[in-house]
């Protein structure tokens, strides 16, 4: 009983929602392009912004950062460059708890001001509010899971990089190893699970925009000349509509 | 040499009389829609005056253009890459809504619908943002006509950079409208703080335009604009602008502000210009120079030499044509009466304006004084320094030299015309003291006053070889109800592919025109009714059991009391 739903819950969930992360991404890049946007509230509110925004957006990615680290690279890498589990985790506790801080403390202000600016509420969707309990929900299990067995711990803390993480590789070269996760303390299994759901949720909502890091802006030119061709429609030409003057294929 | 052509516009300022039917056959066409509701692609400010949005041209506060390193190098003012990248997170040189205005609508339907009481009902303006009571403190022209100046004048970035007795002298001295719509800059600042890349600079006709689905939202073109053309959408999230009518262009047809435009004062044509050149005019150390700089930049349509680099790039022969025949071509470099609208911004903007005269003459016909003497006038030019150092506030960067060469060159024009209406002999001294020929000051007044269609819009159409204007036919999506059928898609109104724009806008207005009671549905707008059948809701209901709608209806209806089946 235990296994079958450790593999549902350790196999198969991160699977499903890891397929429609994907799929409702593509899907969306290709036939939503003009609703891919941050949606950005500034024109009605600036100054709750102003502080909020980066706060949030800076402290999260030094989370991403953070868990980049600490799932991807395994133990044994970090120990074979010197870095021992006990320094390893006083850097990541840290670090990540800076990084925790900034983006409650940033997630606070936004929903405070989203709440109390009548234009920013009038200009939240269902979808905005959804996705909004389950990011909030995955950022306080992750900080619960980091408070409970990280910094009250005595002993250390608990070194996730000996379950979570191998587990989490196993899923990408197709070997999971769902008996990792049997083990691993409520708080961190519930934060997984939340997150796979905000996953899931993901290509339907705002968030898209995080794909729009915009990092080609510093390779190209400053000014853009498009040709009256290439920028003719975002339309593909319906068939029998293809122009003149080109040789029939 | 890269000859390249661009379209551009310029406007005699002597002619605005600040009706607004340009700002407002605009909005009809292009921002008439949810989330751009305070947005104006054309506007009409009354100078002096804050603009709109409010102190746009005071670039210390807004950082929008272009200025120079202090290794003489064009840099956004705003900051360059790795600092646009730095602050994306929150944009802190963005106008917010109050920079622009609230904008609002009135509770019409409370007119209708309030039940009989003691006091006459009213419509009270409800704000298009948050959907409150609200009160109206500001518009687009709330200082339109030098109204509330008094209280709000002193604001204008122009006149702060002139010396302080002049402010004061002002309000009884010269007052004039200057419309504004997107520059279509060479060096276009905007293009150049996008992120995402998606605001772009067309190779044939240079108009800038927003691709709305590379768009994402960031807004630093907002910022990234001088003039505060480039506008956010707040319902969609995506940058908007004018496009110059392009779709109206490409098929010959002049823009949306310049056909409706009463006073005939737009122009419209090519200018050939050297695409190599432009960062380098941008770049020029002096302000003062600007103005030489950039039309430097511009290329000669009749050299030889010119044609042919034209040809090499591909430019048609009518294309070069039209750029012989162009007025902008004849305003700017042949006359030299057109100035470029803040210069200083280092953008290179191609919305040309030849400055009014009419505020000297005025002056002068109010003192007694002849107005149509040369001599009087070009001495009150040169005399009448304020409007002389406002309209170089405007237009060069504060050099008053070039606007005191075109003042002259009007003033000019009107007393070498006087004569010829009065039947005297015309006085070529005149015409020589401005550098001119009385055949060239004819030929100027025959583009200015005479100004015929012909000769105001020369704009060659696009070639396209491709079935594009067939666009909007072609979707098949387009169903009724469908989603390219102003329906939403499937993220609420924001989502989906765009809706081409003539279909939006059919629809925006088909539905707002057909639903004049938002609250109470079932009435019919009688001014959108075609006069065929009986839609539901010209007649009131009947009373009794016979209400559903039978099939006689038509027959009838004029039968009311019967109430039974028949």
């Amino acid at each position: 009983m235990t296994s079958t739903w450790n593999v549902l819950l350790w196999v198969a969930f991160p699977y499903a929602t890891a397929a429609i992360f994907a799929v409702g991404t593509w899907w969306r890049y290709r036939y939503d392009k003009f609703g891919w946007t941050t949606r950005s509230s500034q024109l009605y509110e600036r100054r709750l912004l102003r502080l909020g925004s980066p706060l949030f957006h800076l402290g999260l990615l030094l989370v991403v950062l953070g868990h980049v680290v600490g799932l991807v690279i395994p133990e044994s890498w970090t120990e074979a460059v010197g870095v021992s589990e006990a320094q390893y985790h006083f850097v990541a506790t840290w670090m990540g708890s800076v990084g925790a801080l900034a983006v409650v403390a940033g997630l606070l202000i936004l929903v405070y001001r989203r709440r109390t600016t009548g234009p920013v509420l009038l200009a939240t969707t269902r979808m905005d509010k959804t996705m909004y309990v389950f990011l909030g929900a995955s950022i306080a299990l992750g900080a619960w899971s980091t408070i409970q067995t990280q910094m009250l711990a005595d002993d250390g803390g608990y070194d996730y990089r000996q379950t979570i993480s191998p587990w989490f590789r196993s899923l990408w070269y197709f070997q999971p190893q769902p008996e990792l996760m049997a083990g691993v303390p409520l708080p961190f299994q519930l934060h997984i699970v939340a997150a796979s759901l905000l996953f899931a949720l993901w290509p339907f909502t705002r968030l898209v925009h995080a794909f729009s890091a915009p990092v080609p802006y510093l390779f190209r030119p400053y000014l853009v000349y498009r040709s009256r061709d290439a920028a003719i429609s975002s339309r593909q030409n319906a068939r029998g509509w293809d122009p003149t003057g080109r040789p029939d294929v | 040499m890269k000859v390249m052509a661009q379209m551009s516009m310029v406007m005699n300022l002597d002619k605005c009389i600040g009706c607004h039917t340009c700002s407002v056959t605009c909005k009809q066409a292009w921002t008439n829609r949810a989330g751009t509701e305070y947005v104006w692609f054309n506007n009409v400010e009354t100078r002096p005056g804050l603009g709109y949005p409010r102190t746009y041209q005071d670039q210390e506060r807004w950082q929008g253009g272009w200025e120079l390193s202090k290794r003489g190098r064009l840099k956004l003012r705003a900051g360059g890459r790795w600092s646009k990248l730095a602050r994306i997170f929150s944009n802190p040189k963005m106008p917010s809504i109050d920079d622009y205005y609230e904008p609002w609508t009135y509770e019409y339907d409370m007119l209708l619908s309030a039940p009989q009481g003691e006091h006459t009902p009213v419509a009270r303006p409800k704000s298009l943002i948050s959907g409150e009571d609200m009160k109206i403190e500001w518009s687009a022209n709330w200082d339109d006509d030098l109204g509330g100046s008094t209280a709000t004048m002193q604001d204008d970035p122009v006149l702060k950079h002139m010396s302080e007795h002049v402010a004061e002298e002002l309000e009884q001295t010269f007052m004039f409208y200057l419309p504004r719509i997107c520059e279509h800059c060479l060096n276009p600042a905007c293009v150049a703080s996008c992120p995402s890349g998606a605001m772009y600079k067309r190779v044939e006709d240079g108009i800038v335009l927003v691709d709305q689905d590379q768009c994402r939202g960031w807004r630093m073109c907002v910022t990234g604009c001088p003039y505060k053309k480039v506008y956010f959408n707040h319902k969609t999230g995506k940058a908007e602008k004018c496009t110059l009518c392009y779709p109206r262009i490409e098929v010959g047809l002049p823009t949306v502000c310049s056909e409706t435009c009463v006073g005939r004062l737009r122009y419209l044509g090519l200018v050939l210009y050297d695409a190599d050149r432009v960062t380098e005019a941008a770049a020029v150390q002096d302000e003062h120079d600007l103005l030489e700089a950039q039309r430097s930049v511009f290329l000669d349509p009749n050299d030889p030499e010119v044609i042919a680099g034209a040809r090499a790039e591909g430019i048609p022969d009518d294309w070069i044509d039209a750029a012989q025949a162009s007025p902008i071509w004849a305003l700017i470099q042949r006359y030299r009466v057109a100035l470029p609208l803040h210069p200083e911004y280092r953008t290179l903007p191609m919305v040309w304006y030849i400055p009014p005269l009419s505020p000297v003459v005025d002056v002068v016909g109010s003192s007694g004084n002849d107005g149509e003497d040369p001599r009087t006038l070009f001495a009150a030019i040169s005399q009448l320094r304020i409007p002389l150092e406002y309209l170089a506030g405007l237009f060069t960067a504060g050099d008053t030299a070039p606007v005191e060469r075109v003042l002259r060159r009007l003033a000019a024009m009107r007393s070498y015309m006087r004569d010829i209406n009065l039947g005297n002999e015309p006085d070529e001294r005149t015409a020589a003291a401005v550098g001119m020929t009385g055949g060239e000051v004819q030929e100027m007044y025959r583009l200015l006053a005479i100004a015929k269609y012909q000769d105001r819009y020369v704009i060659p159409t696009a070639h396209q070889e491709i079935a594009r204007e067939l666009e909007e036919m072609s979707c098949s999506l387009d169903f009724e109800g469908g989603p390219g059928m102003g329906g939403a898609g499937p993220f609420g109104s924001s989502s989906g592919t765009p809706v081409p724009v003539a279909v939006e806008n059919f629809h925006a207005l088909k539905s707002r025109q057909t639903a004049d009671r938002p609250s109470s549905p079932g009435r019919v707008n009688l001014l959108n009714w075609d006069g065929k059948g009986d839609p539901d809701g010209l007649f009131p209901p009947r009373e009794g059991p016979s209400s559903a709608p039978g099939p006689e209806r038509g027959t009838g209806s004029g039968d009311t009391s019967s109430d039974g089946p028949r």
